[in-house]
């Protein structure tokens, strides 16, 4: 990796490591997973598959609302801070720059992720005292989760190029909801012919495809996942971080800092 | 070409052709995965609950939802499904969150209540439906049609049938068809001209497209089996005057029982079969049709799909 982008990757994570809301979130997604224990134990038979199912909803949920509040930062809180302009006159070049805060980012949510999913696994290690095989798939959720947490980063970094942080959430958040129902959409435009049905397909396949990555359900009931589909997911989560971060660089470059 | 211009170029053809190669894995993702798509996944089915959620602009997603039961019927039917379980708690909850829209409780008493492939099957449920607007909307007639048109078409409770023509009736605004169905269903309601007169009704006053194609496919049915109704008579009439089985319809011309050979909707001559049965040419073209079928067995018509019993 270029030594620039590294170094904007590293202070970056250390930058966002330091910032103690984020700890609030992950001990929020901890409590969760334990709360599941709870959840499990008032329901019959259920007790693994309520600590996977809330387990990992939690890390899904409160990762999107991480890397939405994480990446929304790109621009306003380096100029709030008036960091970005030391950056910037160094020999850092703004599309450096954007690559360097998606990587350093991308970090920390996978740290973050890691925290998390201990918290899953030693709740799911209370209720199940040991470990099977069929956890495995819990273990693909997880990364299938972190794939997630990228294209919204790479959302989140592309908003927050041209907009203010609020807005980059909100933006971020829409394209998170629509994206979880993706696959409704592309079966809504399958069925609409002529023109219209042209618009339809193209807005369903420009959009995130989030259903594909949430496989929450089928961990919790121990289904393996084949292994095309999770080199598939991966290729579609690094396509897709690259196609937002792109467009990030593009608009990054044109923007009058001032 | 300078840096900045360089970076430009080169993000840009990395934002293109990532987004070339997304669309490519999307369609492998796609295959791989064997969900079923919308049509078959029902999130909430509860009106109650959906009203709640959406917050006040219960118009705006009972139309999401009216659009949604009809893409999903018509992406069934286009598929040759006779799976419509999902028709009835889609239409269910979009009367729920706009009980003022009319259109989907007219959907569901023509295409709810009758048998698949052309429906969903579930009388009852249209019904319930029927009951539903009505309640919420008491003086318009057209609630009271379908309701008629229900009890006549899936239930034959020409009682309750007439008891719904006639309130429907009895209202301000109402169709001029109402009070004289209302009487027919007393005397004369396995009739032909009763059930031509209610596909003919719900044909004029309603705007739909699939559901007036559906009336114009019943009335052709009728025609249908009325037309071989009255032929089959002649072929007995001719049995029992010549004392033998006519060979061919030409025969009935032939004596001057008819006049000109008679042809089914689409053009095509009606032929006659060696045991003495009229069949159509094609029936696959003629749906609804309950006579004239080389499978049917030439009994009586059904009242279910709208066609009367002889008289």
């Amino acid at each position: 990796m270029n030594s620039r982008i590294a170094f904007v990757a590293f202070n970056t994570f250390r930058e966002a490591v330091r910032d103690r809301v984020l700890y609030n979130l992950i001990a929020f997604a901890l409590l969760i997973s334990a709360g599941a224990i709870l959840v499990g134990e008032i329901s019959i038979d259920v007790e693994r598959l309520v600590v996977v199912n809330l387990g990992l909803t939690a890390v899904s949920l409160f990762g999107v609302v991480i890397a939405i509040f994480i990446g929304i930062g790109l621009v306003s809180k380096e100029i709030e801070k008036k960091t970005l302009y030391t950056v910037l006159s160094r020999p850092v070049r703004r599309w450096e720059f954007v690559v360097g805060k998606f990587f350093g980012l991308t970090g920390t949510l996978i740290v973050n992720t890691f925290f998390m999913a201990i918290g899953v696994f030693l709740a799911l290690l209370y209720v199940a005292h040991r470990l099977q095989p069929s956890d495995l798939s819990v273990l693909t959720a997880l990364y299938f989760i972190v794939l997630e947490l990228l294209i919204v980063v790479a959302l989140a970094l592309f908003f927050s190029s041209f907009s203010t942080p609020l807005m980059s959430a909100v933006f971020t958040f829409a394209l998170f909801v629509i994206g979880s129902l993706a696959e409704d959409l592309r079966g809504f435009a399958r069925i609409i012919s002529g023109f219209t049905g042209i618009v339809a397909s193209g807005m369903a396949y420009l959009v995130p495809n989030f259903s594909a990555f949430n496989i929450i359900n089928q961990a919790a009931h121990g289904d393996a996942v084949p292994g095309r589909m999770i080199l598939y997911n991966t290729l579609y989560a690094l396509l897709y971080s690259a196609m937002a971060i792109s467009g990030a660089v593009l608009i990054f470059q044109r923007r009058n800092l001032k | 070409m300078n840096s900045s211009r360089r970076v430009s170029a080169v993000a840009s053809i990395v934002l293109l052709a990532s987004m070339a190669c997304c669309m490519v894995t999307l369609q492998a993702i796609d295959r791989l995965r064997t969900r079923p798509v919308i049509q078959q996944s029902l999130y909430l089915r509860s009106g109650k609950l959906l009203r709640r959620l959406s917050l006040g602009y219960t118009g705006l997603l009972a139309d999401v939802y009216w659009t949604r039961a009809v893409q999903y019927f018509g992406y069934q039917h286009h598929r040759n499904s006779n799976d419509f379980r999902l028709l009835a708690p889609l239409l269910q909850i979009t009367t729920e969150l706009d009980p003022h829209l009319i259109p989907p409780y007219q959907f569901g008493a023509n295409f709810l209540a009758q048998k698949p492939p052309n429906g969903a099957g579930m009388p009852n449920e249209a019904l319930t439906l029927m009951k539903y607007g009505i309640e919420h909307n008491p003086d318009n007639w057209r609630l009271y049609y379908n309701l008629g048109f229900l009890y006549y078409t899936e239930f034959k409770d020409y009682a309750k049938a007439a008891d719904a023509f006639t309130a429907g009736a009895k209202l301000p605004v109402t169709n001029g068809f109402m009070p004289v169905l209302a009487a027919r269903m007393a005397q004369h309601a396995g009739e032909f001209d009763t059930a031509r007169m209610l596909w003919y009704t719900t044909y004029q006053s309603i705007n739909d497209g699939a559901i007036r194609d559906n009336a114009v496919k019943h009335l052709a049915a009728l025609r249908v089996d009325e037309d071989i109704t009255h032929l089959e008579e002649l072929v007995q009439k001719y049995r029992a005057q010549m004392k033998r089985q006519p060979e061919s319809i030409a025969d009935l011309e032939r004596v001057g029982f008819i006049h000109g050979m008679p042809t089914d909707p689409n053009g095509k001559p009606y032929r006659l079969a060696p045991d003495g049965r009229i069949e159509v040419e094609d029936s696959e073209l003629i749906p609804y049709i309950t006579k004239g079928s080389p499978s049917s067995n030439g009994s009586s018509a059904n009242i279910a799909s709208g066609t009367p019993t002889a008289p």
